[in-house]
């Protein structure tokens, strides 16, 4: 781990703690068959959205894809309102409407996460274009897959933001799986997704994303280098997904074979959020004692939250056409 | 105060009053800053208002309306512009399974996206089976979409100034037989509310509904049947979603009769929906069936005298409304002449 020069890393650890506790405590919930959604636990790939949100101003905009509750978190979202929403509440961050591939939390700057592979690609670099047009310092932020660079919005997107000099990061979590694929079935040999964003002039750099200074690192150039007028930055984050595709179980657990347990075990001993404490303890920032009383803390905090979320009031029936429709002066719409 | 401008000279108009008002609106696609302009409805714009505000787009349809709806999401309203509305196919994901549910799906907390499409829709000399499609019903399929399709000058301004009013998705499909078309448009910047038809001719035999181009041959036609005695009620609906129901079940309520007539094929179409909801909520009101009048039901082709069987005309609409009123159809007819130039 590297330094991370200008990251709070106490507060990057009791971020990767939220994340981290709320995916565990969702997860062990989720089992419960209350959770009536397909839900993508993000559990292992927390350094990513935690490194990448710490590097971010407040009039960022950020959008992530299906596996989102990370993001969400790292960028100031509720536990409640993300409980809320995945037990289908009213209390929900989207009314129970959306889901756990749907959140929005636009006061704390994350704007959408949307479950198709790609869309909010094209949002992000349509909110800085924005940005551009206005002239602002605000950047764009879209968190996705690396099967995302297998559709063609992504080249659509990044072929525009580059001719149009866009203050937008494409963090891309190379997480080596799309569903059950592996790379090698998905993406021809010999091909890098760095080396396929450079070929259209724009910056790519490879980091390890289950450490979260290195990411921060990393985004914190990024983003000065897209406010200064350098056009997008690519950031590939290699890390890993811990648990099944969808859903809460561990791969090994039901069976499949696509990916081995030992392969798992070798990226449990990476785990983002381990490295971070042992960091704190070892720079002397923080005590094992410290970081216990942490991780107490924030388990009880996450515990009591979507407790109260599953607590929480249903939507009435009777509003299941709300928000169809943005009524406007003088339109029957 | 109204002049007479065409169909082009309209859109352009709203496009440019709308831009003054809004500062946020701004215009792409293939090719709206070229001379051409979209058949000069946004030349004006280009010149009044620079590349800042109107600029090309590279051809990526799904992705420029993503970045359509992020830059909406960010306080723009954007209007996109494509030549050939057959190139949204391409541009359905984005627009809608996200723009459309935008509002529902993040259940009103992530704010809505101003985004307006206008997209014209191809006919004649020989646009073929990729150019001419008419995508008024899958997209009217999906609620959180508005859809709208001017007819005459007047509309095509006040549609375009309501869209780029609406506070969600609004999607304008233009005919590009129509913009030479003249007509009465008004100087100030009035909107025509989206959702609601617009009855152009009053009458007692028949009801015909129309969309788009359709409204115009049915002009023609109403005029021939009544040479014949004929008084045909014309209702343009002008918003395909929402489609204001009301306009039209009190017209079939008064004549008893109906024909429907639009731009697209009968299958699942417009003017299956018209059809279902007279049968459904006027049934004891008909005096004779419903009769729907469409594309052919193949690809459109290219071959001239094939393109000639292919669409509907105004003589269509006479034949079909005096055979729902047992009359003979053996009269004359005037057609409007196919006065359109290629190559575009």
């Amino acid at each position: 781990m590297d330094g991370g020069e200008g990251l709070d890393l106490t507060r990057a650890f009791q971020d990767l703690l939220r994340v981290r506790l709320t995916e565990e405590t969702l997860a062990s919930r989720y089992k419960e068959q209350e959770m009536r959604t397909p839900t993508h636990f993000g559990t292992g790939q927390e350094a990513v959205a935690v490194g990448v949100c710490q590097a971010l101003a407040p009039a960022d905009a950020v959008y992530s894809h299906h596996r989102s509750h990370n993001h969400y978190l790292a960028r100031g979202g509720s536990v409640y309102r993300l409980a809320a929403e995945i037990y289908g509440r009213e209390d929900g961050c989207s009314r129970g409407r959306g889901g756990s591939v749907h959140l929005t939390a636009r006061d704390s700057g994350f704007i959408i996460s949307s479950a198709i592979l790609g869309q909010t690609v094209a949002t992000a670099v349509g909110s800085a274009l924005a940005f551009a047009m206005d002239g602002t310092d605000a950047v764009a932020v879209s968190f996705f897959g690396d099967a995302t660079l297998e559709e063609g919005v992504f080249y659509e997107s990044l072929n525009f933001a580059a001719l149009h000099h866009l203050p937008v990061l494409l963090v891309c979590e190379n997480n080596l799986y799309s569903t059950e694929s592996p790379a090698d079935v998905r993406q021809p040999p010999g091909s890098s997704l760095c080396g396929r964003v450079r070929s259209f002039g724009v910056t790519a750099d490879q980091v390890d994303g289950n450490d979260v200074a290195a990411v921060f690192k990393a985004a914190a150039a990024a983003r000065l280098r897209a406010r200064a007028g350098g056009g997008p930055v690519f950031l590939e984050c290699m890390t890993y997904r811990w648990r099944e595709h969808v859903g809460p179980a561990f791969d090994h657990e039901s069976g499949r074979t696509y990916r081995s347990k030992a392969e798992l075990d070798l990226w449990l001993e990476r785990c983002p959020v381990r490295r971070a404490a042992a960091h704190l303890v070892r720079t002397g920032q923080a005590g094992v004692d410290d970081v216990n009383t942490m991780a107490d803390t924030t388990a009880t905090h996450v515990a009591a939250e979507i407790e109260r979320a599953r607590a929480a009031p249903w939507p009435s029936p009777d509003s299941l056409f709300d928000h169809v429709w943005r009524a406007t002066a003088g339109n029957v719409a | 105060m109204s002049r007479i401008l065409t169909y082009a000279e309209a859109i352009s108009e709203a496009t440019v009053q709308a831009m003054e008002r809004d500062p946020n609106i701004f215009i792409t696609g293939i090719a709206v800053d070229y001379p051409s302009g979209i058949f000069g409805t946004t030349t004006a714009a280009y010149q009044r208002f620079g590349s800042a505000r109107v600029f090309d787009a590279p051809a990526m349809e799904n992705a420029l309306t993503g970045i359509a709806i992020g830059a909406a999401a960010s306080g723009k309203r954007p209007l996109i512009v494509h030549p050939r509305n057959d190139f949204m196919f391409l541009a359905f994901d984005n627009l809608i399974n996200l723009a459309a549910k935008w509002s529902y799906m993040y259940g009103g907390q992530a704010g809505s996206v101003p985004i307006v499409v206008r997209a014209v829709i191809g006919k004649g000399w020989g646009q073929g089976a990729t150019h001419s499609q008419s995508l008024q019903a899958p997209l009217a399929h999906f609620p959180g979409l508005t859809v709208a399709m001017p007819a005459t000058p007047r509309d095509a301004k006040g549609l375009l100034l309501a869209a780029l009013q609406a506070d969600g998705p609004v999607v304008l499909l233009e005919h590009r037989a129509l913009y030479n078309v003249s007509g009465p448009v008004p100087s100030e910047p009035e909107p025509t509310p989206l959702g609601r038809a617009a009855v152009l001719r009053p009458g007692r035999d028949i009801t015909i509904v129309t969309t788009s181009l359709m409204t115009i041959e049915a002009e023609q036609a109403c005029k021939d049947l009544a040479r014949l005695g004929v008084e045909a009620e014309l209702v343009d609906l002008r918003s395909i979603r929402p489609l204001d129901s009301e306009t039209i079940l009190a017209s079939v309520r008064k004549t008893g009769r109906l024909l429907v007539a639009d731009t697209s094929w009968e299958l699942c179409g417009v003017t299956s929906e018209v059809a279902a909801l007279a049968a459904e909520q006027a049934f004891g009101f008909l005096k004779a069936p419903v009769r729907r009048i469409a594309l052919a039901d193949c690809p459109a082709p290219v071959s001239q005298v094939l393109e000639a069987s292919f669409y509907p005309r105004a003589s269509t609409l006479v034949r079909a409304a005096l055979s729902l009123l047992g009359k003979a159809d053996q009269v004359e007819t005037t057609d409007r002449p196919d006065d359109f130039k290629g190559p575009y």
